[in-house]
């Protein structure tokens, strides 16, 4: 099976999911961008508004209300759910971490990151922390290979990371105990 | 030093507003096209500047642009490629994040040129930040009349629009993009059709990179002629490098193409050379072009001082050349081991295939086992002959480059770095240290006994 094709779930977060009111202007205002015959090019664009909405994740319910204001059928957000890297199918943490892991980073010493971040969340990479903080992911190329080691966190790059630098990151967002999202403006 | 012609005024106070980008002279472009020029005008502009296509495959850009369908009554389209996942490459973050009204001008004065009304441009998701900025900047060109009915009364409509991925390499390939931007899996389609005819919602659309639409606006304002000066042969005018790995001096830098490698990774202005230890190996343009040893990075085969052009880079071919790519540039201290990159390489293409053809599904991961194990201590001395043997069948034999893609970083390894490869059967307890080659550099020369 190819690497992007992931399993969705229908046994976790059986919560039912609505769009805020201002979720839904916004996902209004992105289908208002494209021809009217063709406003299913915003389905990547309100996935994210969903997932942001939905505490981080796309749940079957969070993805079946994306269907619906958009007149799509189910299996046609569920393949692109599960396509691309930045949609979590499963729950995640307050903090998604994502730490690149690419060559260029890895030249820069990206594996010592992500194995002293394993070992301070006592995670690996991949998993959530029991509490229910931080989710840690090695991911692929974030395009900040001049300023490796670095991670992201919802909108914000975090680079040239030292493990003093990124101990400092963790307390700061454990302190703060606020969801961040990739749309957070 | 070389003259800038994108990055010039990237320094000056509130350049990322519109107000500071006009007092720098922005939209000049737009007015002198729309006021002065024909659309017919402008691409003969484009061609004269011998602009080739920045994101990587060099394609003449005038030749792209007439090739453009023009159907009556059909809507056209240019769409911006600002997915930037190509490993090594961050020039167009840069430029978008520090000037973006930049890519604004250009696309607005290429628009004109195509005879497109409305353009897009697909901005990778782990890049929503800059979206944010791009999509500001859009509102002030916008309430500026920079954008809409009617632009400096001469008729001409456009508007701009900004969409966001979601984490997917393969989206950087122009049709994988296209069917991202129409709301589905970025799965590359076969072409022909090529996009000029059936491209965006099945109208003619011209897919472009970020730097290529904002090197039209220099070549607009000072003519095709004198962008053609700088440069070398075919290789003309400035190209964004962003450099990174084991250097002094990380960053994005504008070029004049035709500089030397050796100026470029060594010189203070540039890279500013190693970062303490010896360089080793060289990725000039992204992680899909061959990896070179170092001492192959500063000259050709023949002996000659290698230049960063396009022609240059890929000097020697594919046995002793790499190419100049996307300019995502990354060099090798010895501290590092070509095997562990490698199999990082492939674990990446793996990771990013998109799963339509088979010799690509299967063959990245069945690359990303086999060098995990030559890496973790559990190789066996006919995995090299493998691993050669998989790749030949990968390349060519897929809908898109990215089986080449992957299929190169592999060859090229195992073509100048055997030894290494070798190394790592016969010293297998050595080389589960990750960090082994730190302590004992790897030497070419070395005869190493079975460990």
């Amino acid at each position: 099976m190819s690497a992007r094709t992931r399993p969705i779930t229908t046994t976790e977060g059986t919560k039912p999911f609505s769009f805020s009111e201002a979720g839904l202007a916004e996902c209004r205002a992105l289908m208002a961008r494209y021809p009217k015959d063709r406003t299913k090019s915003a389905l990547i664009p309100i996935l994210h508004v969903a997932q942001a909405e939905n505490d981080g994740w796309l749940s079957v319910n969070a993805m079946d209300a994306v269907a619906h204001i958009m007149g799509l059928r189910h299996i046609e957000v569920y393949e692109v759910a599960s396509f691309y890297s930045m949609f979590n199918l499963h729950p995640v943490g307050t903090y998604v971490l994502d730490v690149c892991r690419t060559t260029p980073c890895m030249l820069r010493g990206s594996d010592d990151l992500i194995h002293h971040l394993e070992k301070k969340l006592g995670v690996h990479a991949g998993e959530t922390t029991k509490d229910g903080m931080f989710t840690l992911k090695a991911v692929e190329c974030l395009g900040s290979c001049g300023s490796g080691p670095m991670l992201q966190c919802g909108a914000g790059y975090h680079e040239d990371l030292t493990i003093e630098k990124v101990d400092a990151l963790i307390d700061e967002l454990r302190a703060r105990n606020s969801r961040t999202n990739y749309t957070d403006r | 030093m070389g003259r800038k012609l994108l990055f010039e005024h990237i320094t000056k106070p509130g350049i990322r507003g519109l107000e500071g980008y006009r007092a720098n002279g922005g939209y000049r472009s737009v007015e002198k096209a729309l006021r002065t020029l024909s659309p017919e005008a402008v691409l003969e502009e484009v061609k004269k500047s011998g602009l080739r296509g920045r994101g990587g495959a060099g394609f003449p850009t005038g030749m792209k642009w007439s090739f453009l369908a023009k159907p009556e009554g059909v809507p056209r389209y240019l769409v911006v490629n600002a997915d930037e996942s190509e490993p090594g490459t961050f020039k167009d973050r840069y430029l978008m994040e520090r000037i973006p009204h930049l890519l604004v001008e250009g696309m607005i004065t290429s628009s004109f040129a195509l005879g497109a009304n409305t353009s897009y441009v697909y901005v990778r998701g782990e890049y929503f930040y800059v979206a944010r900025i791009l999509e500001q900047a859009i509102a002030e060109a916008r309430a500026a009349g920079w954008l809409g009915k009617n632009i400096l009364g001469s008729g001409f409509d456009h508007d701009i629009h900004v969409q966001v991925g979601a984490g997917a390499y393969i989206c950087g390939e122009e049709t994988a993009l296209l069917e991202s931007l129409e709301g589905k899996r970025g799965n590359p389609r076969i072409k022909p059709p090529f996009p000029a005819v059936k491209g965006l919602y099945d109208c003619p659309t011209v897919v472009n990179n970020v730097e290529t639409i904002a090197a039209v606006v220099p070549i607009v304002n000072e003519g095709g002629e004198e962008y053609a000066k700088i440069g070398i042969g075919r290789s003309t005018g400035t190209k964004l490098i962003s450099a990174g790995g084991n250097i002094k001096r990380p960053g994005v830098y504008e070029i004049d193409l035709g500089i030397t490698c050796d100026e470029f990774i060594n010189s203070d202005e540039y890279c500013g050379g190693v970062d303490g230890r010896a360089f080793k190996a060289v990725v000039p343009g992204g992680s899909s072009v061959p990896i070179v040893p170092y001492e192959l990075f500063l000259k050709t085969p023949t002996g000659e001082d290698r230049l960063m052009t396009y022609e240059s880079l890929s000097d020697g071919g594919f046995a002793q050349g790499t190419m100049l790519g996307s300019g995502g540039f990354y060099a090798y201290n010895d501290a590092q081991c070509i095997v562990r990159s490698t199999w990082n390489h492939a674990r990446f293409y793996h990771h990013e295939s998109c799963g339509q053809c088979s010799p690509c599904r299967e063959g990245t991961g069945w690359m990303e086992k086999v060098l995990h194990r030559l890496e973790h201590g559990e190789g066996r001395m006919e995995d090299i002959e493998l691993l050669w043997d998989i790749q030949r069948k990968i390349e060519g034999n897929t809908i898109c480059p990215l089986g080449d893609a992957a299929a190169w970083p592999v060859a090229s390894a195992i073509r100048h770095f055997r030894d290494e490869f070798e190394y790592h059967v016969t010293h297998r307890e050595k080389v589960k240290d990750p960090k082994h080659f730190a302590r004992e550099p790897f030497r070419k020369s070395a005869k190493f006994a079975t460990a």
